[in-house]
């Protein structure tokens, strides 16, 4: 007999009809409904997160996030139309990928879905997405980060369509310094500008070490050793080593200076730019719509690193759409993967809709004319890692993003990175 | 919100002393008439058949999902309403039913599907069987052959367009030559047959239908898995509806040996254990990622009660638990009271409108007024420090951190004890007021001494589920501090850290989703707030008397 959480849930919406009926029917039944107020804050934990029920219609589902399927909702239905079917792009609000693995597990999810690639190592340990074969014309059509950033194990495991990653924002009208060389230049520019905030970068009460990791790197600091093949080695831990420390020893330093602050996160990191209160924010593309909106004169340059240390490495996180495992539709599932690679037409039409920093070559060159900020996304990304797709990610991000956070104010910097790769390890088992 | 959730009932702590009611009916009650209208037998039909149609219904599903235990769940309700409401008799049964079926739906088999899981590696890696997670293996290790091209598929049948058997018809896309094959057979060329090509694509064959993309769709889990080899090692490994490649599966699996074989490099995956979990590990002890979900016996609670650190931590966040359980409780309580004695006096005017805006913080979503307030408390440019002129770390300071916590609990669920407070104090008559100011009371005594102990009689209850719920109120703690600040050097319990917020943050935030130890976790903090609770409902029982 097996109970899973799923049926569970299905089953009790039925129930509540049922037992509902059952408590009308007796006619002069006391109500005792609503004796008590109920609240249906359940938190995300073990409550019963907002089921997301595939649309059994189409001949094609796809799951992901609010902004992209809006970009995609009627290019995927006009490729439909060519095949005689109906594509259903439905939104998943809330966790989509804790959503989609159990969907996918129990059967009922949907055919594709478009999210981070960083997800694959998940992914591919649970089971939820298969592997693509891309035809030579569409791989060599793709930039290399994009490549990388969908393989795993050896194999492709999704189609990549645009990358996204973090470059230097400056407002023009507070300072004339727009493409500083190091972070000491960019620190003194920030003062001297008048600024309330040299450098809007979120930190947060427990770190976000995603918009830390450009000054980490810079500093010395890796994650993951590599192997000789070029896959990560998760048993070469980065943090805590001598790179990591030199690193924070200059994040803390930030922090004394009141360059970096636990007080921007990010809730606030780009309101402040756009509010005009910092010189310089550290961003990545989709803080452009609301910078223009806020009508900042502002110029998009590469993040710089510390004065005669390593250069200031990014991540870059690479859209892609996957093909789940066990979808109803699988064959059209791949086909429309193959559709998304056969050429740029598919990424272009999202384009237009949601502009996010291309992945193919030939549109990556249609838009230098026509919208350069992308284009300088495009070459950030090229100097840029793309994230740990791992499994083993996950035990990284809260101790490292918490030390950092600690380190901006004021924590000693060998013992905090030394306490963080003690308990990163601890976790991985190491 | 400080408000409890949903209890049956709700109300009144149950006492055995104002409730003599006697099994039998006191003989000098008059048996009520009855009649049957119309009415009552169509309802009554109506019920029984929309039951019916809904076990009819769910059934065949259920037997086809094997939930042996809902279907049992199902059979028994559906037969329980027909013996309880299909007949005159069966009147107590009538009533006890609905509650009896909602405490088993809701509570008892979520308990017991927690109590299971608990007992099990559950989690991010570990969902679903072997046999799935040998089949993803083998499945995600077909490569693409070198030099191999991709081929143009169509399929193609000599039987039924659903069933098969299936023959696919490959164009080179390079060289435009035509292969074909069915299940089981080696790749071999078209040039005896008649082939119509177009644009690539095999369109027609001399005795074959042609599938179309949908057809192909529906009949794709036999299409796709049928062997159609192209030398001893590869084999036509469709791709979607219109394309397909030479293949190398390069992980075999071998039932007898119960070992996968990476056909590569020779490597032999045989199943070993790594710490609680079963994988598939080769020699030199490098596994492959996929496993399958196991029971493991006790090793989540050993994890839990064997690692002194954290249980340490967890003694930390206990008592912390206590204080802001209590804390938020008292709180709201003595700031619901106090406000609903004001607005409870004759001699304000527009009491109605006072009440409806104290219920603001009760109509706002939970969810939002926590972000937005976890704003508010922004040290450099929070609402709280700009308005006042202050300099106070809220957030990174743990005494301050907490001050807030419960200064933000507190706004939150105040309203909902100003209307249980209303609510009661309507309930008490003023003769009560009346006589303790002829005996001499000051207005304070009679509040302290007449009203409070007669409106504890009600609210007590309430007092105490508003604990329990606080005890476990994970939103507050997470959507307003993450549970920080964390001291350096501090990873599993920050400063703000409530037992259930420290436990996710185990569960879920280090290795991805682990369900197994989380259930764990949740079957001790079960055990530990129902003892709580059960304390709590005693001692208000001492209440009692004063009726």
């Amino acid at each position: 007999m097996s109970l899973n959480r799923r049926s569970f849930l299905s089953m009790t919406a039925i129930a509540t009809t049922l037992a509902a009926a059952a408590a009308c029917s007796s006619d002069d039944a006391p109500s005792d409904a609503g004796s008590s107020s109920a609240q249906a804050d359940t938190p995300p934990a073990e409550g019963a997160e907002e089921q997301v029920v595939r649309d059994d219609s189409a001949d094609l589902v796809i799951w992901t996030d609010e902004v992209k399927a809006g970009a995609l909702k009627d290019i995927a239905q006009e490729w439909g139309n060519k095949q005689d079917i109906n594509v259903a792009v439905q939104i998943v609000a809330d966790d989509l990928q804790g959503n989609f693995i159990a969907a996918n597990s129990a059967g009922n999810g949907p055919d594709m879905i478009v999210a981070a690639h960083d997800w694959i190592g998940n992914l591919v340990q649970n089971g939820s997405i298969s592997p693509i074969t891309l035809d030579s014309a569409a791989e060599a059509n793709y930039s290399q980060i994009a490549l990388d950033a969908v393989t795993y194990n050896g194999q492709y495991y999704g189609v990549p369509y645009c990358v996204e990653t973090l470059a230097l924002y400056v407002n023009k009208d507070l300072t004339d310094v727009t493409a500083p060389a190091t972070i000491e230049e960019l620190a003194e520019a920030g003062q001297a500008s008048g600024a309330d905030l040299v450098l809007s970068l979120p930190v947060g009460e427990s770190g976000d070490a995603y918009h830390m990791q450009p000054l980490y790197t810079s500093g010395g600091g890796y994650l993951f050793g590599k192997k000789d093949d070029g896959s990560l080695d998760a048993t070469d831990l980065g943090v805590g080593g001598e790179g990591s420390i030199a690193a924070a020893e200059k994040i803390g330093a930030l922090g004394q200076q009141k360059v970096l602050s636990k007080t921007v996160s990010g809730d606030n990191a780009i309101s402040l730019f756009t509010e005009g209160k910092a010189a310089y924010l550290i961003s990545g593309p989709w803080a452009i719509a609301d910078i223009t909106k806020a009508g900042i004169n502002y110029e998009v340059s590469k993040i710089p690193g510390f004065e005669g240390m390593g250069e200031a490495r990014p991540f870059a996180g690479v859209n892609a759409f996957f093909v789940a495992n066990a979808g109803k539709n699988k064959a059209f599932a791949e086909t429309f993967a193959a559709e998304i690679a056969k050429d740029s037409s598919i990424a272009e039409a999202m384009y237009a809709i949601n502009p996010l920093p291309p992945v193919q070559q030939d549109l990556a060159k249609k838009l230098e004319s026509s919208d350069a900020n992308m284009v300088k996304f495009v070459e950030f990304a090229a100097g840029a890692d793309p994230m740990p797709s791992i499994p083993e990610m996950a035990a990284i991000w809260g101790p490292l993003g918490m030390a950092e956070a600690n380190i901006v104010d004021g924590a000693d910097s060998k013992s905090t990175m030394t306490s963080a790769a003690e308990e990163i390890k601890s976790t991985l088992g190491l | 919100m400080t408000s409890p959730t949903a209890h049956t009932g709700g109300g009144r702590a149950a006492s055995g002393a104002d409730n003599p009611d006697s099994p039998q009916s006191p003989p000098n009650r008059m048996p009520r008439e009855r009649t049957t209208t119309i009415r009552s037998v169509l309802g009554r039909i109506l019920v029984l058949g929309a039951a019916l149609a809904v076990a009819a219904y769910l059934l065949p599903l259920l037997f086809a999902g094997r939930m042996w235990l809902w279907m049992f769940i199902v059979v028994a309700a559906t037969v329980a309403i027909f013996v309880l409401f299909s007949t005159r008799r069966f009147i107590p049964g009538k009533y006890f039913f609905p509650g009896t079926f909602f405490l088993v739906v809701f509570l008892i088999v979520p308990i017991v599907i927690t109590v299971q899981t608990a007992f099990t590696n559950f989690g991010d890696g570990f969902r679903g069987t072997k046999e799935e997670a040998i089949t993803t293996i083998t499945n995600n290790s077909v490569v693409q052959a070198a030099d191999s091209a991709l081929y143009n598929l169509s399929v193609a049948t000599t039987g039924s367009l659903e069933e098969g058997p299936f023959t696919l018809f490959l164009v080179d896309a390079e060289t435009g030559e035509v292969l074909y094959g069915a299940d089981g057979e080696m790749v071999q060329s078209a040039t005896e047959m008649d082939v119509t090509v177009t644009d690539g694509y095999v369109t027609a064959a001399a005795g074959y239908t042609v599938l179309n993309g949908k057809q192909v769709n529906t009949a794709y889990d036999t299409i796709s898995n049928l062997t159609l080899s192209v030398s001893d090692t590869s084999a036509i490994k469709v791709q979607g509806v219109r394309s397909a490649f030479e293949g190398i599966k390069t992980m075999v699996y071998d039932e007898q040996t119960d070992s996968i074989t990476n056909t590569q490099t020779g490597e032999v995956y045989t199943v070993q254990k790594i710490g609680n979990s079963d994988y598939f590990v080769n020699a030199d002890g490098e596994r492959l990622v996929q496993s399958w979900k196991q029971d493991i016996g006790l090793a989540n609670f050993q994890r839990l009660f064997g690692n002194q650190n954290l249980l340490k931590q967890l003694g930390g966040a206990f008592s912390w638990t206590l204080i802001f359980a209590a804390g938020s409780m008292l709180f709201t309580f003595l700031l619901g009271y106090f406000l609903a004695l004001t607005l409870n006096d004759d001699r304000i005017r527009g009491k109605k409108l006072y009440r409806s805006l104290l219920l603001l913080p009760y109509a706002v979503p939970g969810f939002i007024s926590l972000l937005i307030w976890s704003n508010f408390y922004n040290r450099d440019f929070g609402l709280i420090n700009e308005l006042l002129n202050l300099n106070i770390d809220w957030l990174g300071n743990p005494t301050w951190a907490k001050i807030a916590v419960l200064l933000t609990n507190t706004w939150m669920g105040f309203p909902y004890m100003f209307i249980v407070c209303t609510g009661a104090l309507q309930s008490i008559p003023d003769e009560l007021k009346e006589a303790a100011r002829i005996d001499g009371a000051s207005g304070w005594q009679t509040t302290t001494r007449v009203i409070t102990p007669l409106l504890l009689v009600s609210v007590a209850p309430l007092l105490v589920s508003t604990f329990a719920f606080n005890f476990n109120n994970f939103n507050a703690i997470q959507l307003l501090t993450e549970g920080g600040p964390f001291a350096p050097g501090e990873y599993t319990r920050g400063g703000t850290d409530i037992l259930i917020s420290m436990v996710y943050r185990i569960a879920f935030g280090g290795s991805g989703a682990d369900y197994g130890f989380a259930s764990a976790v949740s079957v001790v903090l079960f055990l530990i707030t129902g003892v709580l609770a059960a304390a709590q409902f005693t001692a208000t029982r001492r209440l009692e008397d004063i009726n």
